[in-house]
């Protein structure tokens, strides 16, 4: 089963909760952060990084002796990457999307697959549960790329299938747009971390209208109860949604975090908490019409 | 013009209630046009309350839609899409070849290339945007709908909008919050760009994100400036972020606590600095009155803008 970790709003503790699963799974598990612009899941699991190897997206190269200057594929290019000037042919690789149709276009067969640089795909091990060896997995998008789901997708296509694989926990980038919704769109049972204050609120309810109709189970976990207001318990009332944890305001939490612990081993409190929206999430994957969303 | 960006690479840092905070600052003197570039999930008008004056669709993009009757069913377009964007009919869902619109790309392969015709090609309405009055000046704003894309696009206009209006209003300041990250959206609101104010946090997560942050504004030759906000949460950690910001001569702001006055404000939908005076209130004016003297210092030594640059689209 896969499960996406998710949320509105930054900073609501997606990682948190993550880290702490992926630290208690009783199950085969596999951690991914799919978080690609800021990936933060390794720096509190601390895995073994065993493997990085560049990722790369297909980009064309033109060959101006056979070039025509036809200026088929620059009209032809959604996203301007090419572009007939004078009597030469630029590409913008920067541009692609590296969807390959000018490639397929070309009369003169002037254009070659080339490469534009993603980022890295990390990947590693770590101690899970009962102290079983879980693999991690990790995009990291080179500063300067805007492009995130490209990346993302290539990072998915590594992930192991199957029964015997196991579990996958993947911790996903915040907001919901394109890279949020590419890292949710191929997992069983969304998770949606959020914060009771009228931030965590708005970008929650955006959340809920991205995600909902995937058609997939969907609780909550409200972290830093307490802190705010009673918005988000009305609304996931309101609506229907399970609240499957409530992690309470705790400088502790926030200490632990800020030393690069995974909170759920370093606050007892919290361990029980995390086991429970465990068995949670592992109901709903099981029982996706019980759950209600979907 | 000066345009001052607030943004942290690590979400939940704080941007948003800092940015409503120095919009007030701004207004006691000059004012500023303020600019919502957190386009995905903006937050912003929970503390402001604008009241639109104007709205417009943004448009921008296509999708690819298979007319059912004209399918031949050849499964060209399968093969084709790099995105894994067109469903094939299976068993349990025996109705034609059908596109996911969370998956097309609006690349147009599938459009130009199938054999019978049978591919449409359709504009993307991907949200709305505003302009907008509140109590401290006129702000634009945006939504993009929740799973659309484009929101590089959606941000580069809307900087354009705010300085056509800054301009008409004689307004010499353009203040931005920003989205998290370092993708389209974050490289976007950076073109163009005076001042990269940087709010961070003393937390891994905090460092190893305002370091690629940080790097993408020097890619882009943006100055940064940087706050570190909670910083009493681990002052260990504060300590090593002010020697990285010394070693690799970005501007240090200066330091916020860790204080609930923060969300007292935001459930008040009030401005941390239009509440009672607090210790979070005294050290965020002190950085305000930092980031206008070294916006005025570098504006005297540059005259030159920084590098523009072509934000990406469809990304």
């Amino acid at each position: 089963m896969i499960y996406a970790i998710a949320s509105g709003k930054g900073g609501t503790g997606k990682t948190t909760v993550t880290a702490s699963l992926a630290a208690l799974w009783n199950r085969p598990v596999t951690a991914v952060d799919l978080d690609v612009e800021e990936p933060n899941l390794h720096l509190f699991l601390h895995p073994e990084l065993t493997s990085e190897e560049p990722a790369f997206m297909e980009v064309p190269v033109a060959d101006p002796e056979r070039c025509t200057l036809c200026g088929q594929c620059a009209a032809f290019c959604q996203f301007k990457a090419l572009s007939v000037m004078g009597k030469t042919l630029l590409v913008f690789p920067e541009m692609c999307h590296g969807c390959g149709g000018c490639l397929l276009l070309c009369p003169e067969k002037a254009l070659s697959p080339g490469g534009r640089e993603l980022g890295q795909i990390v990947s590693g091990h770590f101690r899970a549960g009962r102290s079983e060896d879980a693999s991690f997995f990790m995009g990291r998008l080179r500063v300067g790329e805007a492009m995130s789901p490209p990346l993302m997708r290539q990072v998915k296509a590594r992930l192991p299938v199957g029964g015997a694989a196991g579990d996958i926990l993947i911790d996903s980038p915040p907001g919901v747009s394109c890279p949020a919704v590419n890292a949710v769109m191929d997992a069983d049972v969304l998770v949606l971390v959020t914060e009771p204050t009228p931030f965590g609120l708005h970008d929650f309810q955006l959340a809920v209208q991205a995600f909902r109709p995937l058609g997939k189970p969907l609780g909550a976990v409200i972290n830093r109860s307490g802190l705010g207001d009673a918005g988000v318990q009305d609304y996931c009332r309101a609506e229907g949604i399970p609240v499957w944890a409530e992690i309470p305001f705790n400088r502790a939490v926030a200490e632990a975090y800020s030393r690069g612990e995974v909170a759920a081993r370093a606050v007892p409190e919290l361990r029980d908490v995390i086991l429970a929206l465990m068995e949670r999430m592992q109901a709903a994957a099981s029982n996706p019409e019980e759950a209600g969303h979907a | 013009m000066r345009e001052i960006v607030v943004i942290s690479g690590k979400g939940g840092t704080g941007k948003t209630s800092i940015t409503a905070a120095f919009a007030h600052l701004a207004s006691i003197r000059g004012g500023a046009m303020l600019c919502d570039l957190d386009v995905d999930a903006p937050d912003l008008h929970l503390l402001l309350g604008p009241k639109h004056f104007e709205e417009h669709e943004f448009r921008s993009g296509f999708e690819a839609v298979i007319d059912p009757e004209t399918c031949v069913a050849c499964g060209t377009c399968v093969d084709l899409c790099r995105y894994g964007a067109v469903r094939k009919p299976s068993w349990d869902d025996p109705t034609g070849y059908c596109i996911d619109p969370l998956r097309c790309e609006g690349c147009k392969v599938c459009v130009q290339f199938c054999p019978a015709g049978a591919i449409g090609f359709t504009e993307r309405h991907c949200g709305q945007w505003f302009a907008s009055e509140m109590r401290f000046g006129l702000m634009v704003h945006a939504q993009l709908f929740p799973g659309s894309e484009n929101s590089g696009r959606l941000v580069a206009l809307l900087k354009k909008e705010a300085r056509a209006r800054a301009e008409v209003l004689g307004l010499d300041l353009i203040l931005c919050d920003g989205a998290p990250g370092i993708g389209c959206p974050v490289i976007s609101s950076l073109s163009g760009a005076s001042q990269a104010v940087i709010v961070t946090e003393p937390t891994p997560s905090g460092r190893h994100d305002l370091l690629r942050v940080a790097d993408l504004c020097r890619h882009f030759r943006v100055p940064v400036a940087v706050i570190i906000n909670k910083f009493d949460l681990n002052r260990q950690n504060t300590a090593d972020l002010e020697a990285y910001c010394k070693d690799q001569g970005h501007t240090l702001l200066g330091r916020l606590p860790h204080d609930e006055v923060v969300v007292r404000a935001m459930i008040q939908e009030r401005c941390v600095t239009e509440l009672p005076a607090s210790a979070f209130s005294d050290a965020l004016r002190s950085l305000w009155e930092q980031i206008v003297t070294l916006d005025s210092r570098a504006a005297a030594r540059n005259g030159a803008s920084p590098v523009l640059f072509q934000p990406t689209p469809n990304a």
